[in-house]
């Protein structure tokens, strides 16, 4: 362990396996620490030493909290846990990129970057997501309880348990089905929000309505929908959408920028019919 | 067996099913004779969840549609978060869509049979009854469920299962339902039924006059200890497989509730009773942090062999067909590569214990697609499994298409968890338990697709009509902080997050973690052995010691700290690690995922005793050391005959 001007520099401890050692790398990692919302945060500058090209980048940051708490220091809090790509809590900013770029070079989630993706002595910059609807609770970790009430305010199909009919009592089209997947299998992590120059939610929020108004179960309420999904994602302080294309570029689950343009549409024919936000 | 590992008590026995009418009857003649409460008195009555999987969010919402008051707690960030998101291949229903001999008594019979009957037959028929409603009930949500051109619900075999009874959503179920129950559960959030508790753990449980009657919980952020009260509480808090360290299951996944449940008077049943599936990506090195599941939808067109000879460390693609050894269909003809999980686990394991495995440390097999590319071409084989071979590749850095998939078995699932009658209730009135955290309807071996289902059943139409019986009798007494019973627990949890805190070792909690975890995959894992389980209960202790006076924590305790998260879990995963290895020591008989190297065919497979083991084992906690109590719930077979499993 050695110190450098602002931090310190670690090891992984893996470096005794010879045919893990061969391709250790040592990297230079400056990372966003901020105590609270209130605290003005600040970067800071770690080394880690022999870390493997297999790992994945949250196993290298754990790496370095183990050191962290063992030399009685804050380890660096961020959030985390299927780390399969799929249950949505893992988002960095890295080198400025939501997520980083992935093994192919598309977007990817946090947990599923690996250091393979890098090269000895290289820099690396790690901030939270940015945005005035997700707030900073501590280093690396934000508050993006935003997303839950946009589902709340009418991201779902009221279909009370006990009431439903025979599923084959309802047909629906595999074009339809297939394209409602598609929406359907947003993750909810917030990269589209930390991409947008706009901060903008609109992504996310076309993904919920594109699912359900693709199928027909989800026509009865489809304007209702859209009116105040659109108006609360507006009260949660998300920026607007000018249509940039950042989002759709970061999504790991590459949602397309064509549930925004549905989004739209819906929205119009809403308004057209009269559908108006609940207060 | 030593009387000083465990005493016995007196035996238990489940009293609601009604065993006095067929099989097919006993679950709407439950719901008839069970109590209702009137619409109108459902508001004054309190029910906490714990939990937002697939069991408790949909729980959560049922009960909020109800009328009930619902205080939801959950520690991730979001509720979409629960580790039922992660499921990838199916859910089972008993639909008969595909006309091919389906019915509600073959998926009863298969799911009885799956589990090495060890389970109880009430349970797992009216699991196979519900099936069909969640179906319909997940399509009514707009759940986007793979279709046929016709417009209707396709279905696919899964997991040894030889009827198509498995609804999916690509390679996603397990996030589609979630997200189904997810956006209920929102629903019921902004009409005001279900309160939330967002990043709250549960970390004791608080009982009065005998009734569970509340929770003490601490906010993740805060770091606040609170107690919450309600005439009811639900845990929905997932299984135990984190006590391997090494698993599928998230990060977070963690035992505490449902062990802080036991320590409060909850029997636990089947600990040892854990799932070890055949499809994982193999480990690569120390700093692994968790392990990742391929689907087993992989094993329909996937082949699985090893090298005839051992120690061939030629490239596979240079290994002829004749020096290549298909065991799964050398052994089992009949079922060949798609035998049930335990089996193809174990076999896995008995190719590389020859010293036949391949890739680093000779800890895999070969997932062979190069027969199905040449059926099939890889247009199709992208279409059924691109995600799969995306996340291959991202992982291992090699490509499955143009190479044979290395897999190895992982920990994946408990079958094991608290004891429930069969209105899931637990030993404690007013606690009930739903979903994988119960022990109830997989035996010693849940099949594949049958999780979803299990969690769904129990959320959406079991626990939301047996609950009312419970409730009927309430509100009960009014309880605030002041009663001594929440004191007791509140100051309870707070010492001991201060001991955590205060201890100033030189171990990480990840560091005691990693050692359990390795220490019970080779002595509690895929075979176990008196020897090896007493060399387990005989090392427990001492890392058990060494944890409460050599960890450290650092930071604080008034703020957000995982690692005083991970403390508290680990600690508890130390404790049900002995219960496990009593529990697999006391079972001197193999069973479904359970493989005692004492009791086996001379082929090698799982031989039960059903003489002398055909019970549940459900295990009374005894404070100051002493060793658990054990409470045999006999087993019946009166539809389903023992047998032993054969898929030759």
């Amino acid at each position: 362990m050695t110190a450098t001007a602002e931090g310190t520099t670690f090891a992984s401890g893996t470096a005794s396996d010879p045919a893990m050692a061969k391709h250790d790398m040592t990297l230079t990692l400056r990372i966003w620490r901020q105590k609270g919302p209130r605290d003005k945060g600040r970067m800071v500058t770690y080394q880690v030493e022999d870390i493997s090209p297999d790992m994945s980048f949250l196993e290298m940051l754990d790496v370095l909290n183990e050191k962290l708490i063992l030399a009685g220091d804050d380890p660096v809090v961020f959030d985390h846990d299927c780390r399969e790509g799929i249950c949505g809590s893992c988002g960095l900013m890295i080198n400025g990129t939501a997520h980083g770029r992935g093994t192919s070079g598309g977007p990817t989630t946090t947990c599923q970057l690996h250091m393979r993706k890098f090269k000895d002595g290289d820099t690396i910059d790690i901030e939270p997501w940015r945005a005035t609807a997700f707030p900073v609770i501590k280093d690396l970790s934000v508050d993006r309880s935003a997303l839950d009430r946009i589902i709340q305010s009418g991201g779902y199909i009221s279909a009370p348990t006990g009431t439903a009919p025979e599923a084959h009592s309802i047909l629906v089209p595999k074009k339809d089905s297939d394209a409602a997947f598609d929406a359907a299998t947003c993750i909810g992590c917030g990269a589209c929000v930390a991409a947008c120059p706009n901060a903008s939610s609109m992504l996310f929020t076309a993904a919920k309505v594109s699912h359900l108004g693709l199928v027909p179960q989800g026509q009865p309420e489809r304007n209702d929908r859209v009116v105040n999904m659109v108006a609360q994602q507006d009260r949660e302080g998300f920026g607007g959408c000018t249509n940039i294309g950042e989002c759709s570029a970061a999504c790991p689950k590459g949602i397309s920028m064509e549930n925004i343009s549905r989004l739209n549409h819906d929205l119009l024919g809403a308004l057209r019919a009269g559908a108006r936000p609940k207060s | 067996m030593p009387l000083d590992l465990f005493s016995v008590g007196d035996p238990i026995a489940d009293t609601k099913a009604p065993r006095d009418v067929p099989i097919g009857e006993r679950w709407s003649t439950r719901r008839f004779r069970a109590r209702l409460v009137n619409p109108a008195n459902r508001r004054k009555l309190t029910v906490i969840v714990v939990g937002t999987g697939l069991a408790g969010g949909s729980a959560a919402a049922t009960l909020g549609e109800a009328g009930y008051k619902v205080k939801n707690f959950w520690f991730h960030d979001s509720p979409r978060r629960a580790h039922s998101v992660a499921a990838q291949g199916g859910i089972n229903a008993a639909k008969n869509y595909r006309n091919d001999g389906d019915s509600v008594h073959r998926l009863f019979y298969d799911t009885v049979k799956g589990g090495d009957f060890r389970s109880r037959e009430d349970n797992v028929h009216r699991l196979a009854e519900v099936s069909v409603s969640i179906i319909d009930q997940c399509v009514a949500q707009g759940v986007p469920f793979a279709r046929e051109y016709g417009g209707l619900l396709d279905n696919r075999s899964f997991g040894g299962a030889q009827v198509s009874r498995t609804f999916y959503a690509r390679g996603q179920t397990g996030q589609q339902l979630l997200y189904g129950a997810y956006q209920a559960l929102e629903r019921q959030m902004a009409a005001g039924t279900v309160e939330q508790f967002a990043r709250h753990e549960m970390l004791d449980l608080v009982i009065v006059d005998g009734r569970a009657r509340g929770i003490v919980a601490r906010d993740l952020i805060t770091g606040e200890v609170s107690t919450h009260f309600a005439d009811a509480v639900v845990l929905a808090t997932g299984g135990y497989s984190n006590v391997f360290y090494l698993s599928t299951n998230a990060k977070g996944s963690n035992a505490t509730a449902i062990w802080r449940a036991h320590k409060r008077g909850a029997y636990f049943a089947n600990p040892c009773y854990t799932q070890i599936h055949p499809t994982c990506i193999p480990v690569k090195g120390d700093y692994q942090s968790k392990l990742t599941l391929m689907s087993e939808s992989l094993r329909n067109d996937g082949r699985v062999w090893v090298p005839k000879e051992r120690g061939d460390t030629r490239d596979p693609r240079e290994i002829p067909e004749s020096e290549r050894d298909y065991y799964l269909e050398r052994i089992y003809p009949a079922f060949g590569n798609l035998v049930p999980r335990d089996i193809a686990s174990r076999q896995a394991k008995n190719v590389c214990d020859e010293g036949r495995g391949v890739g680093p440390g000779g800890l895999g097999v070969y997932l062979d697609f190069g027969d199905a590319m040449q059926r099939l071409g890889r247009p199709a084989i992208e279409a059924k499994y691109g995600n799969l071979f995306d996340m291959y590749a991202q992982i291992t850095g090699e490509d499955p298409y143009e190479t044979p998939m290395r897999i190895y078995p992982a920990v994946h699932y408990t079958m094991g968890g608290l004891w429930v009658d069969y209105d899931l209730q637990s030993t404690i009135p007013g606690m009930f338990v739903i979903g994988e955290a119960n022990f109830s309807d997989h035996g010693a071996n849940r099949l594949g697709a049958s999780a979803l289902m299990q969690g769904l059943a129990d959320g959406y139409f079991v626990l939301p009509n047996t609950i009312n019986d419970y409730l009927a009798d309430g509100p009960f007494e009014k309880v605030d902080d002041s009663h001594p019973a929440a004191v007791e627990a509140l100051q309870a949890v707070q010492g001991r997050v201060q001991k955590l805190l205060s201890i100033n070792g030189n171990r990480t909690p990840a560091s005691f973690h990693r050692e359990l975890g390795r220490l019970m995959w080779d002595l509690c894992g895929m075979e176990r052995s008196d020897e090896g389980l007493r060399k387990a209960l005989d090392r427990i202790p001492e890392i058990r010691h060494e944890f409460w006076t050599n960890l450290k924590v650092s930071g604080d305790q008034d703020t957000i700290n995982p690692t005083l998260e991970h403390a508290g879990r680990v600690a508890d995963f130390i404790e049900l690690a002995e219960l496990m290895c009593v529990d697999a020591l006391h079972r001197n008989e193999s069973c479904g995922g359970h493989f005692r190297a004492e009791s086996q065919t001379p082929e090698g497979e799982a031989l039960r005793d059903d003489e002398n083991y055909a019970y549940v084992a459900a295990w009374e906690w005894t404070p100051e050391g002493a060793p658990p109590v054990l409470h045999r719930e006999a087993l019946e077979y009166e539809y389903v005959h023992l047998a032993q499993r054969s898929y030759k």
